[in-house]
This record gives structure tokens, C-alpha cells and sequence, in this order.
């Protein structure tokens, strides 16, 4: 059963143009992928942007305006699902719930004459590998929500498939549930080695389990990544803003391509832009990456701060710090250890300087993030 | 988040509108093809038994008695006078009236059943929706024995309140109304919220200031339905009228007179026409209000619990429910009683022979009384049985496709058309469709098949709309799961969409059943010697004046849809038996 | 877990087995015996006697009886005049059989015994297009009791209905759908002229309470005390007042209209000779015997006149011309429907 990840550099699956539209809605728009054997992607964006649809046309459940499908070196584009070689997952399970667990997992089995011993075999094999040895004589409202999605994960694997289509399997679930089940869905496909695609909102979930995150926004590619080129080297102040937190500070492009002006303060970025000056922008830096309590500060980059807000988070703290440099509309958010809390003294409206080190900022035109410029 | 959010959508890339108009076409699976090859026999069959017949009444009604086209003549020549034009209006008349007098009684019933701690909840319910159990003729003979010149109550208070006529057909419909009205109104009545209440008696709103301001404006859309439906029934019943409309002519009798009794085909081809449009601007109405009604029911509501209201107020609405208890047992009462009897009123010993010598030509000398019923039990077991299939299958290609979005859409304006086709109408149609030589489908002509189709056809919509919600209630990925391991979806149909929808499907069976026993006003035109029906067989026996044995075969109805109506019962009870393991949490 | 898909397994297979018998039974299963089609306007009670009879001498035959009021079964069998569905006509109103005649929808034949027919009974063609096997006559239908209560006088003659004191009292059958209605209508229209006969039932109309579709209905109403008086036929008076029904029966002094009741073999039957075999059965002594039981006047001579018919009734029949009646039959319904279904507007 176990898959040897692919050698051969030749994609697994190609996805190239997909357009689908929905009378005048444009859900995917010239869509190009390649997923590697064994990769495991995830489809990240908002409710609305496509990714959705992107899986069903993939599955075949959908028929798009243009483009094609590769699977496995064969195009799939004009076949229909039951042609295509798939397991899916669906957020609501879709379990049949006449059906026991066993039933469920046997459901794609039996429709391919093997013997019954073996079937049963498989369905042990497949109960034990979701964890789940003792409840293939259940219903599935007799099971847990967690149980219900990993009999439906069990199914989706029972023929094998060559890919493994999982859309927002984790959402119905509550939080705990999810951030356990998250890992052991990863792990599973580690051992399977399956060629999975998996469709969520939640950023934190795209960053836990995928190999590469491929960010969405309005049927559209915005970036492709592995997670931590995601978090660290955001793309677009989108992609910024929809992964992790972000600060966004407005202001204009300065005279090189290293200096950014907000209000009356001027700051250098290691990440030269090559925007003319004056040219609106938005100025990014994650709260961890902002340095608190610095002594000097005539340096670069640095400026005092009002402490607005205290969030207390159990392992840290959250700021919030008004800069009296940039007048009354902009906050930046900060975190701190308790520790260094403590060190430093931060109290309600104490003032706080702050350091924004230049290779930790990025700058992008004002135009792509929709923040008015300057404000 | 603090920060300015990004705002997640974009305005959208404009696509081109050649791109647009495209769409990858998947090759035609097994499946696909299969699925493809239903539709057209749907099509086909909706074709053949819905719009072709309709087509051909539509063209009837612009000929002359040879055939030729003569535009509107025969419309000209209904709307001649006040004379020949009358059935139209008193069509509208006793239906509009029906449809007053139904509401309003059916709405104080539900009302004390529902908002009010009436004892015997279960009880009024059960006697109240007697009436669905028996055509309506029947009611229609037992309110002669009743109220005629000659009737029970006549006799007793000396007062005869004329019932030949538009007082007979409108306490008719009425009481055959009753039961439908009453349940719209009952689940109107009960979807309240109790919060708007509470929140209106704290603003310290009257009684009957929250009845005006809350009550009423949250059953307005059940009211409105309920409406609709007695009108429809009223202007579309065919039996009550028959029985003691005396010279009173309505649409439906009118039809059967000018085709019965004068075989002018063009004219009641044209009178139907008549019919046919009132009962489409109801059915038309209705869906709108439903709706809205649908609408209005998803929000989140907390349910409101049965108060005590004064007692004066308590005890009248008792006393109102009490009397119309009474009045319906007193109906089946007299008809059980006309059924045993030897020569009503004039020789009241008990008596079998209404059962026995059984004057409906065809059956007497067969095995009588059972005879006629044996044939209706047939027509109904085939009805439920092909009609549930065709209903349910047709449903399910319709609610659970994926591909061929316009034909399904199509298909389905037409299967809920049904309900707008009075039974007269479809039977008349039917009638110049399959009684013409020249036409491959008159080997169908005087077949049970006919008998069958066409009621299938009459009770089309309802049991169509129940699968079709039952279908909308279960998960839309089962198909794609299916699908998705190389399973075909008629496999899937039968493992799980069936055993999951199976109380709905019971339902269905029963409906086709219960309306298959009562029904009168399609197969009027249809019967064939050998092949009567039970209500048939009433009618036919009061034409010829034999009421006792046609209260005898009333009462046979009665006890069959009863009985049929437990059965269904018991099957529902196994059947939820059966599947607690998937239901209980 | 296997029992239980065994118990389905078995509940569906005893489903089905179920529902298969249903619809085969419904299919009529198999019967080899070959089916007759009999189109009658013979009264229920009738057909209910004779039937038996007739299946006994005929074994072989599987007899299907259509039954509907005179006038309906006419309209029935002229628009089914190009797919006839009927293979033979029994008992129906000559004047009908007139009109089928006329449009060619009879096949002429003979049936063994015809020579012993009466020949006023018989079509003058040869073969016979049709042949009659009795006749039926107008009778009033008078209820003792309601009579006493609203202090009806017993009527005696045509004339006496009009008396206003009827008023809403008196049910007759509608000549357009029922024989028994047309034959009078014709009587009166013969016995008074044209002229005078549409004034008396201008004159009637105005004391009518209902017109019915079944000529032996208005008998019926009268019987259950819902009308005083019904014009109807004899027969059913005698039949109802033997049930204790307080009716008294009234053969009208001008003469009482009748009409004979003939068959027919219908052209174009797919059975021809099961059809000619039922035909010669039906005017056989043995059905003549039976006939004789309800008619005070059958088509052959030599049968008693049933008990509680006057025994002089033979004598008291109004001379009808059928000839006259066949051919006046559509102007006459036109002209009564135009008249009456105007008058029956009553709101």
C-alpha cells in the first residue's frame, strides 16, 4: 500500500489554465499548478476565492470553461469522476449514515469483487491505521465528529487512490479535535505517501501540514510556497495579511530604493523596493519581529511608543503601541515574553521605544493592499 | 486583528466572454448515459401523459363538432348568455364561499388545538381529518339522509334548509375541505415564536392587540395557502356537486353533462379550458406564498406552549370543537347506519343485502360489493406502487444531478404542474388522446393501465414536493463520495439514498393510495365495463337512485383507507424501528 | 448482522411476491374464455337477474357489462361510432336504435326465434338491424306520505301535474340523458302537438324540483320521501312499492307513453360470433320469461303481466311513432335544453 515517493521530476499532477465561471462570476481564473508525487498542498484563501471549486474540478465533479488535467502523465480534463483515480474527503464527512463504519469503508470495495476475507481484511487494516480498531460495527451518529472524519479519511483511502482530495475536512470539528486530528492526518499521508491536496481557510492549518501552500484570493493564484517561505517572504501584503498577523504601516517611498517615509519618521529597509519616491506604500512587519526596550535611540529605525492595551496570552503578551510619530490612526501590535515583560517594565500607558530591524520589513505599493496612503 | 484588514475578495477578473461560453465537456460515463436515457423517458412520459393531452384539449376547445378550426367560437358561444355562461359563476361562487367559511372554521379549530389546553387534543384531531378517507359524494349522500326534504334532521326540527343546490355543495366542500385546510393551519399555527409574544406582552399589547399585530401576520402566508387549497378542491370537485348540486351547474358538472350526457366533446373541451385556468392562478398563487412561507420558517424560532385562556374563551372554543366533532361522527354515522339498513327511512331493520346484491352492471353478478372495491384495491395498490417509483426516481434524477442543469429545471416545473390540473380536465383529455384509432397509445384506451396512469398523474405534484424535500435533507457529497469510488450511482440510489429516505417513500405510497381510493373526478371519463371503482361505483349508484348500496360501498372506502392507513402506520413504525441505530446520537 | 440482511432479503422477496400477484391479478390473469361487450340501458336490478342466467347458458362466454342511462349510453356509442368498444346492444331505446341505424353503426342479423317477435317489436328490415325484447312505459311515482303532508292530491293524468299545488314537488328525468325522460316528453309532444306539448312543459317546468339523470331515479326520490311525485316507469314503481316503499303507482289517462327496448350487433366487432350467440339468447323464452317478470309488455305474446302491474296495462299504452321520435330526437333535446337548462337557472 505504502507509495515510495516519486523519483522522476515529472509532476504528479498538472493543472494548466483552468478557467471556471458561474455565470458572471469568475470562481477560477487561468489556474496553472504542478503538484509532485507525494507532495501534500494545500489550497489556502477565504470562503469565496475559488479553492473550492478548484478541488471539485479536479475530481472531475465540476466542468471548467478551459484548461486541462494531467494525473499520473495521463489527462484527465474530459473524464468523468468515476473515470479518475481519487479519494475525497468532505467537510460534512458525507458518511452514509444506514451504514456502519465498516460498511462505509467497504462501500468502494465491494464494488470491485474482491473476495469477502479480503475486503474484511482491508477494513481492519484501514480501522487500525485511522486509529480506530473497535468501532467498524458503529453507526456514524453513533461515533464523535473527530471518529466520523477519520472513517470517512479511511474510506477515502480504502481503494487506494492516487490522490487524496480533502476539502476543509477539519472545520466542522471543534479545536482541539482539529489541532490533534491535523497531525495525524499529516502523518498518515507521510506513511501513505499519497499525492494530497487539502482545501482550508485556516492559515495555522495550511502551515502545520502542507509541503506547499498555494495562496488564493478572487480565483487566483497569489503565491505558491512552502510554509515558511509564506510566513517569512509574503508576496503580496494579501498573502502578508492572511497568514500570521501583520502591522501595515502606511506611508510614501522615499528617495532610494532602501528608505520609506511615514508621517515624520523615515525608516530603512534591507529589501530595497524599486518604486519611484513619493510613490504610496505599506510598510510590513510581523508583532514577534519588532524589538522593545532599545537604549539607543538615535539609531535608525527606532522611535518611542505609547503601551495602549495589554493582552495577556499565558506564555506572552500582546501590545498594542501607539506612535506618536504617526498621529492617531496607527497602532502596532507587538509581542513579548512574560519574562522580558517583566525585565522591561511594560505597564499601561508606560513609553516603550522600539526598534523595526531593516531586514525584517517589507514594503509593497499602497495599490495592492487597498490601505489608503498616508493616512 | 488590529491591523487594517486586507479586504479577501478583489474585485473579479473580468473573463472573457468567449471563454465564458465555453466548457470542457467530460466524456458520457456509464453513468451519465444511463442518467441521460431516464431523462428522456421522463420527458417522454411527462410528453405523452401531461403536455400532449393537454395540447390536444387545448386544440378541442377551437373546433367544431367536425373538426374544423373555429378560433374562439365555442368560447363565444359559452360566454352567449347569462344562461349557458352560469356554471362559471357558480363555480366561483360556491368555491369562494367554501373557501371563506373552511378557513375560518378550520382556523378557530386549529387554534384551540394548538394555542389553547383543549383536553383531547388527539381525539378532535383524528375525527377531524376523517373526511380524506372518502370521496367527497359520499358526504355529499349522507348530508341527503341528513338534511334532504326527507333527512333525519328535516324531520326532527321540521326545518329544511333547501340542500339541492349551492347550500348542499358548499357544506360539501366544506367538510371535505376541512381536513386539508386544518392541517396547513395547524403547522402554521405552531411554527410561532414565542418570543415575539412575550416581547409584545411586555410592551403590555391586548389580546386581541397581539392576535392583530402578531398572531395573524405570522400565519398570514399559512392562511393564504390554506385558501388556495379550498378554492382549488372547491372549483375542482366533481362528486359533491353531481350528488346534490340538483340544477345547480358548476364547472365540473357542467363538463360531465356536455360530455356524458350530450357527447358535445368541442364544448367541454372548452368548459375545461374554463376550469382549468382559476385552478392555475391558485396553483400559481400558492407557490408563490409557499415560498415566502419556506422563507419565513428557516429563521430560528422558539416554539410556544399552549396557554390557558379565559375560561368563557376556553369553554366556547371546546364547545365549537365539541360540535364539529359531533357533526362529522353523525356524517360516518349515518352512513354506517344507511349502509345496514333495509329501505331507509321507511324500514330501518338491519340488513347485509346493500353488501350483497350489488346493482353497479359488471360486477353484480360477480361477488358484488367486493368486487367493485377488489378493483380499486388493484388501482390503488398500482398506483402507489408505480407512481411512488416514477415519483421518487424522477425526483431523485432531478434533485441530484449534476449535469444538464436546464433540463432538470424543465423537468421539474413540469412535475409540479400536476397540481394545477383539475382531474376532470386530465380525465377529458386523457379521453382525446387515447380514444382516437388512429393513435398507437389507444391500445391504453379501457385498460387498468389508463385507470392507473392518469391517477397517478392527478396526485403527481404533492408526492413529487415530499421526495423532493426529503432528498434536499440528506448530504449533497453522497453522489460525489459514490462517484468518487467508482461506485454507479443507481448503487448508491439503492444502498443509501433509499433506506434514508424511506419514511418519505412510505408516505408517498400512502398518499397515491389514500387519493387512488377516493378518487372520482379523472376516471369519470375513463371507466371501461368490468373495471368500476368504488367511488365510481357511488356515483353510479346514486345516479340510479340506489343510496343504500351506495352507502354501503361509501362505508367500504372508508373501512379500506382506514385500514390502509394503519397499515401504513404499522410500516412507518417498523421502518423507524429499524433505523434508530443510525438516528440516535 | 447476516441474519438480518436474511430477514430483509426475505421481506423482499415476499414484497414483491405480493405486489406481482397484485398486478397480474390486476391484468386480469388468464382467461381464456372469450370476452362480449354489452353495451344496456336495462335497469341495474335487471341486469343483476339476467346475467347469471345468461352466463349459465353461455359458459363460454365472458360477459362485460356496460350499464349507463339511455341518453349517455346513446352520446357513449355515437362518439365511439369509429372505435366501437361495445359488440353488442341490449336493451336500448329503439329510438336509438333508430339513430344507429341511420349512421350505419348496426350490423343487421337475424337471431334464431326472430320470426317469433311480434313485428311492431322488430326492425321492417330483413335481416333485422335490430330486434326488441320489451317495453317499458311512463308511470307516476306518487309518495302516500309526503302526499299527506303537504296535502297533495293523488294526480291521475298529464293534465293534473300542472295544478300549482305540486309546486316543487315533482321529479322527472332529464330527457336528455334518460330514456324513460324522452319517451314522455315525445309522448306529450305526439299526444298534444308540437305547439300545445312544449306549452305543457313550459306549464311542468314551473312545478319541477329537479330533473334527474336516470329515468328510475325520480321513482327512487319519491320512494325515500325527498319528492312528493316522480314521473318515471312502471317497473321500478311496482319493484319499490314491493320493497314497503309508500308509493302508489299511476298510469296517466291519456295513455301512457312506452318505448320498446331492442339489441343490436355492433358493426365491426372482433367477436361476430360469441356477439350472435348472446343475441339469440337474449330474446330465447328463457330471457323472454325473465323480461316478463319486470314488463307488463314483452316482445313476444303469451307472457303474464307481473305482479302489481294492472293487469289491462298492454291497453293503456299512448300509439307512440318511434319513426317520429328517432327523427325529431336531436331538434327535440336542442329545443328542451335550451328551454329548461335556461329555466333550471335558479339563483
Amino acid at each position: 500500500m505504502e507509495r515510495s515517493k516519486g523519483t522522476s521530476s515529472e509532476p504528479y499532477l498538472r493543472i494548466i489554465g483552468v478557467t471556471k465561471t458561474f455565470g458572471n462570476l469568475v470562481a477560477v481564473d487561468d489556474f496553472s499548478l504542478d503538484v509532485m508525487e507525494g507532495e501534500f498542498i494545500c489550497l489556502l484563501g477565504p470562503s469565496g476565492c475559488g479553492k473550492t471549486t478548484l478541488l471539485r474540478i479536479i475530481a472531475g465533479l465540476e466542468e471548467p470553461n478551459t484548461g486541462k488535467i494531467y494525473q499520473a502523465g495521463r489527462e484527465i480534463t474530459h473524464l468523468p469522476p468515476r473515470e479518475r483515480d481519487f479519494g475525497i474527503v468532505f467537510q460534512s464527512y458525507a458518511l452514509f449514515p444506514n451504514l456502519t463504519a465498516a460498511q462505509n469503508i467497504a462501500y468502494g470495495l465491494q464494488s470491485r469483487k474482491l473476495p469477502k476475507e479480503q475486503i474484511a481484511k482491508r477494513v481492519a487494516e484501514l480501522l487500525e491505521m485511522v486509529g480506530l480498531p473497535d468501532v467498524g460495527h458503529k453507526y456514524p451518529s453513533q461515533l464523535s465528529g473527530g471518529q466520523q472524519q477519520r472513517i470517512a479519511l479511511a474510506r477515502a483511502l480504502a481503494t487506494s487512490p492516487g490522490l487524496l482530495l480533502l476539502d476543509e475536512p477539519l472545520s466542522a470539528l471543534d479545536a482541539r479535535v482539529r489541532v490533534s486530528l491535523r497531525l495525524e492526518i499529516k502523518r498518515l499521508q507521510r506513511r501513505v505517501g499519497v499525492t494530497t491536496i487539502f482545501v482550508t481557510h485556516d492559515q495555522e492549518e495550511a502551515l502545520v501540514m502542507a509541503d506547499r501552500i498555494v495562496v488564493m484570493r478572487a480565483g487566483r493564484i497569489e503565491q505558491v510556497g512552502t510554509p515558511e517561505e509564506i510566513y517569512r517572504h509574503p508576496a503580496t501584503p494579501f498573502v502578508a495579511d492572511f497568514v500570521g498577523v501583520m502591522n501595515f504601516l502606511p506611508g510614501y517611498a522615499g528617495p532610494t530604493p532602501n528608505r520609506v517615509r511615514c508621517g515624520s519618521l523615515e525608516f530603512q529597509c534591507a529589501n530595497p523596493h524599486d518604486l519611484a519616491p513619493d510613490t504610496p506604500v505599506v510598510l510590513t512587519i510581523r508583532p514577534e519581529d519588532i524589538r522593545l526596550g532599545v537604549d539607543d535611540l538615535s539609531a535608525p529605525n527606532t522611535t518611542t511608543t505609547r503601551v495602549e492595551e495589554i493582552e495577556f496570552l499565558g506564555s506572552f503578551y500582546r501590545l498594542m503601541l501607539r506612535l506618536e510619530a504617526l498621529g492617531d490612526t496607527t497602532r502596532l501590535v507587538a509581542e513579548v515574553s512574560s519574562n522580558r515583560m517583566r525585565d522591561l517594565k511594560i505597564e499601561y500607558k508606560s513609553t516603550l521605544s522600539i526598534h523595526l530591524p531593516p531586514s525584517l520589513l517589507h514594503v509593497y505599493p499602497a495599490e495592492m493592499s487597498g490601505i489608503e496612503a498616508g493616512a | 486583528m488590529t491591523t487594517p484588514a486586507i479586504s479577501p475578495t478583489i474585485p473579479r477578473p473580468v473573463v472573457d466572454r468567449r471563454i465564458r461560453r465555453q466548457r470542457v465537456r467530460q466524456r458520457l460515463g456509464r453513468d451519465e448515459i444511463l442518467r441521460r436515457a431516464l431523462f428522456v423517458l421522463m420527458g417522454v412520459w411527462l410528453y405523452l401523459f401531461l403536455i400532449y393531452p393537454l395540447f390536444r384539449l387545448l386544440i378541442r376547445s377551437l373546433q367544431n363538432k367536425e373538426g374544423a378550426f373555429v378560433g374562439l367560437a365555442n368560447y363565444a358561444a359559452y360566454f352567449s348568455s347569462a344562461t349557458t355562461s352560469a356554471s362559471l359563476r357558480h363555480s366561483l361562487n360556491i368555491s369562494i364561499l367554501s373557501m371563506v367559511i373552511t378557513v375560518s372554521l378550520a382556523f378557530l379549530y386549529a387554534y384551540g388545538l394548538t394555542r389553547m389546553t383543549l383536553p383531547a387534543k388527539r381525539f378532535f384531531r383524528i375525527v377531524a381529518m376523517l373526511p380524506i378517507f372518502v370521496p367527497s359524494l359520499v358526504q355529499a349522500l349522507a348530508f341527503i339522509y341528513m338534511f334532504g326534504n326527507n333527512g333525519l334532521f328535516t324531520r326532527i326540527f321540521g326545518l329544511n334548509i333547501g340542500l339541492y343546490g349551492p347550500v348542499g355543495i358548499v357544506m360539501s366542500e366544506v367538510f371535505y375541505a376541512f381536513p386539508h385546510a386544518l392541517i396547513i393551519l395547524m403547522t402554521a399555527l405552531a411554527l410561532a415564536d414565542a418570543r415575539l409574544y412575550e416581547a409584545a406582552e411586555s410592551l403590555g399589547a391586548s389580546g386581541l392587540r397581539i392576535f392583530f399585530t402578531v398572531t395573524l401576520p405570522a400565519i398570514k402566508y399559512g392562511l393564504m395557502s390554506a385558501a388556495f387549497v379550498v378554492f382549488t378542491l372547491a372549483i375542482t370537485d366533481f362528486g359533491a356537486p353531481k350528488v346534490v348540486g340538483g340544477n345547480y351547474d358548476v364547472l365540473a358538472t357542467d363538463i360531465y353533462n356536455k360530455v356524458i350526457g350530450q357527447q358535445n366533446f368541442e364544448m367541454g373541451a372548452t368548459i375545461s379550458t374554463l376550469l382549468l385556468i382559476p385552478a392555475m392562478i391558485a396553483f400559481i398563487l400558492d407557490r408563490l406564498v409557499q415560498r415566502r412561507q419556506v422563507a419565513q420558517i428557516t429563521a430560528e424560532v422558539k416554539p410556544l406552549a399552549p396557554k390557558k385562556y379565559h375560561p368563557l374563551v376556553q369553554g366556547a372554543v371546546l364547545t365549537f370543537c365539541i360540535l364539529i366533532v359531533i357533526f362529522i361522527l353523525s356524517i360516518y354515522g349515518i352512513v354506517i347506519v344507511g349502509a345496514f339498513t333495509k329501505y331507509w327511512p321507511y324500514d330501518l331493520s338491519l340488513t347485509l343485502k346493500n353488501f350483497k346484491t350489488f346493482y353497479v352492471a359488471g360486477a353484480q353478478h360477480k361477488s358484488g360489493a367486493l368486487h367493485v372495491l377488489w378493483n380499486s384495491i388493484q388501482m390503488a395498490t398500482g398506483t402507489a406502487i408505480f407512481g411512488t417509483a416514477i415519483v421518487f426516481i424522477s425526483a431523485y434524477l432531478i434533485e441530484k444531478g449534476r449535469r444538464l442543469r436546464w433540463v432538470r429545471s424543465v423537468l421539474y416545473l413540469l412535475s409540479i404542474m400536476p397540481l394545477s390540473i383539475p382531474g376532470m380536465v386530465l380525465g377529458l383529455a386523457y379521453v382525446f388522446t387515447f380514444n382516437d384509432p388512429s393513435s398507437p397509445l389507444n391500445r391504453l384506451y379501457g385498460t387498468m393501465a389508463i385507470l392507473v396512469i392518469s391517477t397517478i398523474f392527478h396526485y403527481y405534484t404533492v408526492p413529487f414536493l415530499t421526495a423532493t424535500t426529503a432528498l434536499k435533507q440528506l448530504d449533497p457529497e453522497f453522489e460525489a463520495i459514490g462517484e468518487s469510488l467508482n461506485v454507479p450511482f443507481y448503487r448508491t440510489f439503492w444502498r443509501v439514498t433509499v433506506p434514508m429516505t424511506l419514511p418519505a417513500i412510505i408516505s408517498i405510497a400512502m398518499y397515491f393510495f389514500l387519493n387512488a381510493m377516493v378518487t372520482l373526478s379523472a376516471i369519470v371519463f375513463l371507466f371501461v365495463p368490468g373495471r368500476e371503482l368504488a367511488s365510481l361505483a357511488v356515483m353510479l349508484l346514486d345516479d340510479a337512485g340506489e343510496s343504500a348500496q351506495a352507502m354501503a360501498m361509501s362505508l367500504l372506502i372508508l373501512v379500506t383507507g382506514l385500514a390502509a392507513r394503519g397499515f401504513f402506520y404499522l410500516l412507518t413504525r417498523g421502518v423507524e424501528r429499524r433505523t434508530q441505530a443510525w438516528t440516535q446520537g | 448482522m447476516s441474519s438480518f440482511r436474511a430477514h430483509r432479503r426475505l421481506a423482499v422477496v415476499i414484497a414483491l411476491t405480493l405486489i406481482l400477484a397484485i398486478v397480474l391479478g390486476a391484468c386480469g390473469g388468464a382467461k381464456k374464455k372469450t370476452k362480449v361487450v354489452i353495451y344496456t340501458a336495462k335497469e341495474n336490478e335487471e341486469i343483476a337477474e339476467y346475467i347469471p342466467v345468461a352466463e349459465k347458458a353461455l359458459p363460454d362466454l365472458d360477459l362485460e357489462v356496460l350499464r349507463l342511462s339511455t341518453g349517455d349510453l346513446t352520446a357513449r356509442l355515437l362518439a365511439e361510432k369509429d372505435n366501437p368498444q361495445a359488440d353488442v346492444i341490449w336493451g336500448v331505446a329503439a329510438t336509438s336504435m333508430l339513430i344507429f341505424e341511420k349512421e350505419g353503426m348496426l350490423e343487421p342479423y337475424a337471431p334464431k326465434g326472430v320470426e317469433k317477435i311480434l313485428p311492431q317489436f322488430k326492425s321492417p328490415k330483413d335481416p333485422p338491424t335490430w330486434v326488441g325484447v320489451d317495453a317499458y312505459l311512463t308511470a307516476f311515482c306518487v309518495n302516500k306520505e309526503v302526499a299527506k303532508k303537504n296535502n297533495l292530491p293523488t294526480p291521475t293524468s298529464w293534465k293534473d301535474l300542472l295544478d300549482p299545488v305540486y309546486k316543487g314537488h315533482i321529479v322527472m328525468p332529464n330527457p336528455a340523458s334518460s330514456g324513460t325522460g324522452f319517451m314522455f316528453v315525445s309522448s306529450v309532444l305526439q299526444g298534444l302537438g308540437e305547439e300545445e306539448g312544449w306549452n305543457y312543459l313550459d306549464k311542468l317546468d314551473d312545478n319541477i324540483a329537479i330533473y334527474t339523470k336516470s329515468g328510475s331515479k325520480p321513482c327512487k326520490l319519491a320512494a325515500a320521501g325527498e319528492y312528493g311525485i316522480g314521473i318515471s316507469f312502471a317497473f321500478v314503481a311496482a319493484r319499490l312499492i314491493k320493497d314497503g316503499a309508500p308509493l302508489e303507482m299511476v298510469l296517466p289517462a291519456e295513455g301512457s307513453g312506452y318505448e320498446v327496448e331492442a339489441n343490436a350487433l355492433v358493426k365491426g366487432t372482433d367477436v361476430p360470433e360469441a356477439a350472435k350467440r348472446f343475441l339469440d339468447w337474449a330474446i330465447s323464452d328463457e330471457a323472454m320469461a325473465l323480461y316478463a317478470k319486470y314488463f307488463a309488455v314483452v316482445a313476444k305474446p303469451g307472457f303474464p303481466v307481473p305482479e302489481g302491474m294492472p293487469p289491462d296495462t298492454p291497453d293503456r299504452l299512448f300509439p307512440m311513432d318511434f319513426k317520429w321520435s328517432s327523427d325529431n330526437r336531436e331538434a327535440i333535446l336542442k329545443q328542451w335544453t335550451e328551454r329548461f337548462a335556461a329555466k333550471t337557472e335558479k339563483d
